[in-house]
């Protein structure tokens, strides 16, 4: 149920948009496969990034705007757990399908297979973390006109942490080097984003509601 | 267990702006209240606040002996004037969400279907119900998970003549088995023994 609430219809437009964005690279940046293949898994990652801002904005607001999240606030579950199937929700609905979509984009771009299940990894707990702090944004922007724009800056800081740790993981694994540190970091990323992000989102929420 | 509700010396501002102060009132079961007063004297903040959503200035508000949030949680429903029903799903499957987020039975459900005469709408989406329509459904969801104390904000406003009897019909059975109603209304709810009005 909070999975079919948390989603907006927003599957099509945040894989069109990472698929869009992955076509115009090549076509802007020259279609040199050395040059593609060397910034493919972070130009993949940043993608993946930036897509998962796309439906952070309808996340709760259509809720608050509607009269929903009222009822949900008093009725039912406890906040931090609603706020928290609903972020899980919208991750099912958009990062997951992403994280399927990097791996082969990376690939298209010329990077190499093997990095395939790292990539795959990487967007999973990545998108994990986009999804939990993007919601934070999302909930302190509520009420807010234009707040799609109040959630991007707020929430891009945030994402800053997970998108170097990723991108850290995966320039380690092409060269060579050990990968798991920059991976484990991320994972603690998103875990803390888990733990963390609801209770932030429910005290934000009240703050709009009351 | 009885539910009953206690408002005592209740102060209530929003936006910097003191809507009343010194307000209460005690309910038992069965008992419906009208709340009246003008446009911006405080009758939906004052609802709100006691769903439990809004933050008082000074006072008490309480449900006899249960604990306020539990209360608040599992014995109140709101009805406002944002219905929070989803313009792009069908009737049926947002009655069926509210029903469960709520904690009401499929059979409830199905009686407060018969009950509002709402088959016919069941498969249209949100959007093409007229705005008594839509009231009609928000009211269902009243039914569909029984709680004793209902919080109306202006129930019976887009309802035509039949169903404005009907809501009136469901509300006293609700009161007699012993529910309470807090109303916000314009004109007068017949079945109200208590009336509050608000004034600045």
């Amino acid at each position: 149920m909070a999975i079919a609430w948390g989603r907006g219809g927003g599957l099509m437009v945040t894989g069109g948009f990472f698929a869009g964005a992955t076509l115009l690279l090549p076509l802007a940046s020259g279609p040199e496969p050395e040059r593609l293949a060397q910034i493919a898994p972070g130009a993949a990652w940043t993608v993946l990034a930036l897509s998962a801002l796309l439906g952070l904005e309808r996340l709760f607001e259509r809720d608050f705007e509607d009269g929903a999240l009222d009822l949900m606030a008093h009725a039912g579950l406890a906040l931090e757990f609603t706020c928290a199937l609903k972020c899980l929700g919208h991750w099912l609905a958009t990062g997951a399908p992403l994280a399927l979509l990097a791996p082969v984009a990376a690939i298209a771009l010329g990077a190499s297979p093997a990095l395939a299940p790292l990539l795959f990894a990487c967007a999973l707990a990545g998108g994990l973390a986009f999804a939990f702090t993007g919601g934070i944004g999302a909930a302190l922007s509520l009420g807010a006109r234009r707040g799609g724009l109040l959630t991007a800056v707020i929430v891009l800081p945030l994402f800053v942490p997970p998108v170097i740790f990723g991108g850290g993981a995966l320039d380690a694994f092409t060269a060579g080097l050990p990968w798991r540190a920059g991976f484990a970091l991320l994972g603690a990323y998103a875990a803390a984003a888990v733990a963390l992000g609801p209770l932030a989102m429910a005290a934000a929420c009240r703050n709009a509601l009351s | 267990m009885t539910f009953t509700l206690q408002i005592e010396d209740l102060a209530l501002s929003r936006g910097g702006r003191r809507l009343f102060s010194g307000l209460s009132l005690r309910m038992e079961p069965g008992q419906a209240c009208a709340i009246t007063g003008a446009n911006g004297s405080g009758k939906t903040s004052l609802l709100r606040a006691v769903a439990g959503l809004c933050a008082v200035d000074s006072g008490r508000i309480a449900f006899g002996d249960a604990d306020p949030a539990s209360a608040q949680a599992s014995s109140l429903h709101l009805l406002g004037h944002l219905d929070g029903l989803k313009a792009s799903r069908t009737a049926s499957e947002e009655l069926a969400f509210w029903t469960g987020w709520q904690g009401g039975t499929p059979s409830a459900m199905a009686a407060a279907v018969r009950r509002l005469d709402l088959y016919r709408l069941l498969d249209l989406e949100v959007r093409r119900l007229s705005a008594g329509q839509r009231r009609r459904l928000a009211l269902a969801r009243l039914l569909s998970a029984p709680r004793p104390l209902w919080l109306l904000d202006e129930p019976l406003s887009p309802l035509d003549a039949r169903w404005r009897a009907e809501a009136q019909e469901i509300m006293a059975g609700h009161l007699s088995g012993g529910g309470l109603i807090l109303a916000a209304v314009h004109d007068p709810l017949p079945l109200a023994a208590l009336a509050l009005e608000i004034t600045a």
